[in-house]
């Protein structure tokens, strides 16, 4: 798993609440067999005409030129729906390293912090703070230290990640790795635990 | 101090608790299908690693079956491919399979129980978000991704953070035409598609204990459409007759052993609850969703919401682009507006209660000329069932055609799908943009909203239907 420990980015405002993963990546596309090539079809339908690559939609903020880096900011309840990972691998392939949002669907966030996809839950005013600024303002995510700051104006806060998700980010340690390691804990777990 | 059940289950489960992090839980089921697991079997090969139990994994294909001559080679390509790799690696690491063909085959939700897998007291876990299905027997269902499924097949073990609890009741009795759907439907739109996310649902209540376990079974397969991580309801003499005797349930002096256990599964008097709602059955109306979240819902009767009724700037923002997408009005009402489409399947209600409730209302009757239809038994089993009791006369004596097992245009993976700008009155659980395909309308609501639209090709109370 990659490893992120602080990033400095201008960031993308995605300002729709209840974004499923439906939206982040349609069904349709659920069909591969691995795990590459998704951030093509990112909000795939929100960003062309008829599925037509030659035919951008030009309200969406994905094809508005002044934005870009690797920070998608959208609004509350973000990853809600199917827990298909599809969708954590469409944002890490298209080149995002963060979310935030105020608010995230439990299995998204798992899903993201399973790819080395940092998400970041700030409050509704720093969210409404952030998407306020013009597409020329950066925001620093520094992952040791638990903050983000608006960096035109020093405005901070802090978020909540627990310990040791926080050393697998830091370090790309993954889960498995760590649950192979304790098999014999879960084969000794297994011998007093009846099925039901 | 009392426990919840929920506690009772998970703290059983809790191999340990690494500090300042999530629990390692150990999963007694792993269900796995072709869409969310192929990456994680080879994620597996690349680590060297093998399968840890898969003795405790059962496998099917539903997302991306064809409804229709499934004894043909799938004619889409990339399906095919994803469904004879779900093949390959179920026969390479020992997984029982129920294929396409295989009389279990079906609906990952509707095979589990069906075939008595799913137990009281389990963790149960599937790469699928509706795996909260399965906690209608008192077990811990829910879905996970595929680095999760990786996990399970690795250690038998998810890493989890355990959740808050939280308790809604029902009380008292439904109206005539009120059914589950309605009640879960009614659940959302009161607390929104993310107001229970964090938690994990217990329903209880004289309503739910009236309910049986098909009905059950539909209440919590929506729990994550309020952002739950999954629902449950304590196993009961209900749960028990519906077990006894199904293929995979203990048999026997071992079945009284587990019953014993079983009945130890509720929630203490004493036991807290971050959280608990209490809702009057009675109030419930027949309900159905207007927008692209299934908590945009009301009452079949009611009308959508103003502009004026919503202060805040975003909220207001996403509401009319909802209303843009529906091809609807703020303040308008639903009822008497013409449909094209109804399908009646999924996870959520496309098992033999649904048909029989369906064929309750069509019997003797001709569907609309103007609607087409989708419907789709949740399994081979269920099909099996409908031709038993005589009910696929009834609706091909309407003029209705029944598919075979699958997923089908609930997510539209194969090529069942609502075309662009029709409305569809759908038993399943989501109406996202485009869930059932580009551009279509999804309009959800219970199978007897459904047939009711099957007769009328319009959206109407039930209630008016009903002698």
């Amino acid at each position: 798993m990659q490893s992120l420990q602080k990033i400095t980015s201008r960031f993308i405002p995605l300002r729709i609440e209840n974004v499923d993963t439906d939206q982040i990546i349609p069904a349709r596309f659920l069909k591969a067999t691995t795990k590459e090539g998704f951030g093509k079809n990112l909000f795939r339908d929100w960003r062309y005409e008829n599925d037509d690559e030659t035919k951008p939609k030009a309200d969406f903020v994905l094809n508005q030129k002044q934005y870009s880096g690797d920070i998608l900011v959208a609004a509350k309840n973000f990853g809600c729906g199917s827990s298909r990972e599809h969708a954590a691998w469409s944002i890490q392939d298209y080149g995002f390293k963060v979310v935030v949002s105020s608010f995230f669907a439990d299995i998204f966030k798992n899903n993201a912090l399973n790819n080395g996809v940092l998400p970041v839950t700030v409050t509704d005013a720093f969210l409404q703070q952030i998407f306020a600024k013009g597409a020329e303002a950066t925001l620093t995510i520094d992952l040791e230290k638990q903050t983000i700051i608006i960096d035109k104006t020093g405005a901070a806060e802090t978020f909540d990640i627990n310990a040791y998700k926080k050393t697998c980010m830091l370090n790309g340690y993954d889960d498995i790795d760590y649950l192979l390691s304790i098999k014999k804990e879960i084969e000794q777990f297994e011998l007093n635990h009846k099925m039901n | 101090m009392g426990k919840t059940i929920f506690d009772k289950i998970w703290d059983k489960h809790v191999v340990k608790i690494i500090e300042d992090g999530p629990s390692v839980l150990y999963i007694d089921k792993h269900l796995i299908h072709e869409v969310t697991s192929p990456q994680a079997f080879s994620g597996i090969e690349k680590r060297g690693a093998t399968l840890f139990r898969p003795t405790q994994i059962v496998a099917t294909a539903d997302h991306n079956v064809p409804t229709m001559n499934q004894h043909l080679p799938i004619a889409d390509q990339l399906s095919k491919f994803q469904v004879d790799t779900l093949i390959e690696n179920c026969q390479k690491h020992g997984i029982e399979l129920y294929g396409l063909g295989h009389p279990n085959q079906g609906i990952v939700h509707v095979i589990g129980p069906e075939l008595g897998i799913t137990q009281p007291g389990m963790t149960i876990v599937c790469g699928d978000s509706h795996t909260s299905t399965h906690g209608a027997f008192g077990s811990i269902a829910f879905g996970i991704g595929t680095s999760e499924v990786e996990m399970v097949f690795a250690s038998q073990c998810v890493m989890q953070s355990k959740p808050k609890v939280m308790r809604i009741n029902i009380e008292g009795s439904l109206q005539n035409g009120v059914v589950s759907k309605d009640i879960i439907l009614y659940i959302i739109a009161k607390i929104s598609a993310s107001g229970a996310t964090g938690y994990f649902v217990e329903y209880a209540g004289s309503a739910i204990r009236a309910l049986s376990m098909e009905a059950r079974m539909t209440i919590c397969n929506m729990s994550i459409e309020m952002g739950a991580r999954g629902g449950i309801i304590a196993p009961d003499e209900t749960t028990y007759n519906y077990m006894k005797g199904r293929p995979f349930a203990p048999q026997g002096a071992d079945w009284e052993i587990q019953l014993a256990g079983w009945k130890q599964l509720y929630t203490d008097a004493a036991a807290k609850f971050d959280l608990e709602i209490n809702i009057n059955a009675a109030e419930i109306d027949p309900m159905i969703t207007y927008g692209t979240n299934p908590g945009m819902g009301l009452s079949v009767t009611g009308t959508l919401p103003t502009l004026n009724s919503i202060t805040d700037p975003t909220e207001k923002q996403n509401f009319e682009k909802a209303l843009k997408y529906m091809g609807l009005q703020a303040g308008q009402t639903l009822l008497g507006m013409p449909v094209q489409y109804v399908f009646i399947g999924s996870c959520t209600n496309s098992r033999i209660e649904d048909f029989r409730l369906v064929a309750s209302i069509i019997k003797g009757k001709q569907k609309d000329p103007n609607v087409k239809t989708l419907i789709v038994p949740g399994s081979q089993e269920v099909a099996k069932q409908i031709k038993a009791e005589g009910l696929d006369k009834i609706f091909t004596a309407a003029g209705i055609e029944i598919r075979q097992a699958g997923c089908s245009a609930c997510l539209g993976m194969n090529e069942d799908k609502i075309p662009a700008g029709a409305y569809c009155i759908s038993t399943s659980n989501r109406n996202f943009e485009g869930r059932q395909g580009a551009g279509a309308r999804t309009l959800l609501a219970s199978p007897l909203t459904a047939a009711a639209a099957l007769l009328t090709g319009k959206i109407m109370d039930i209630r008016t239907m009903l002698n």
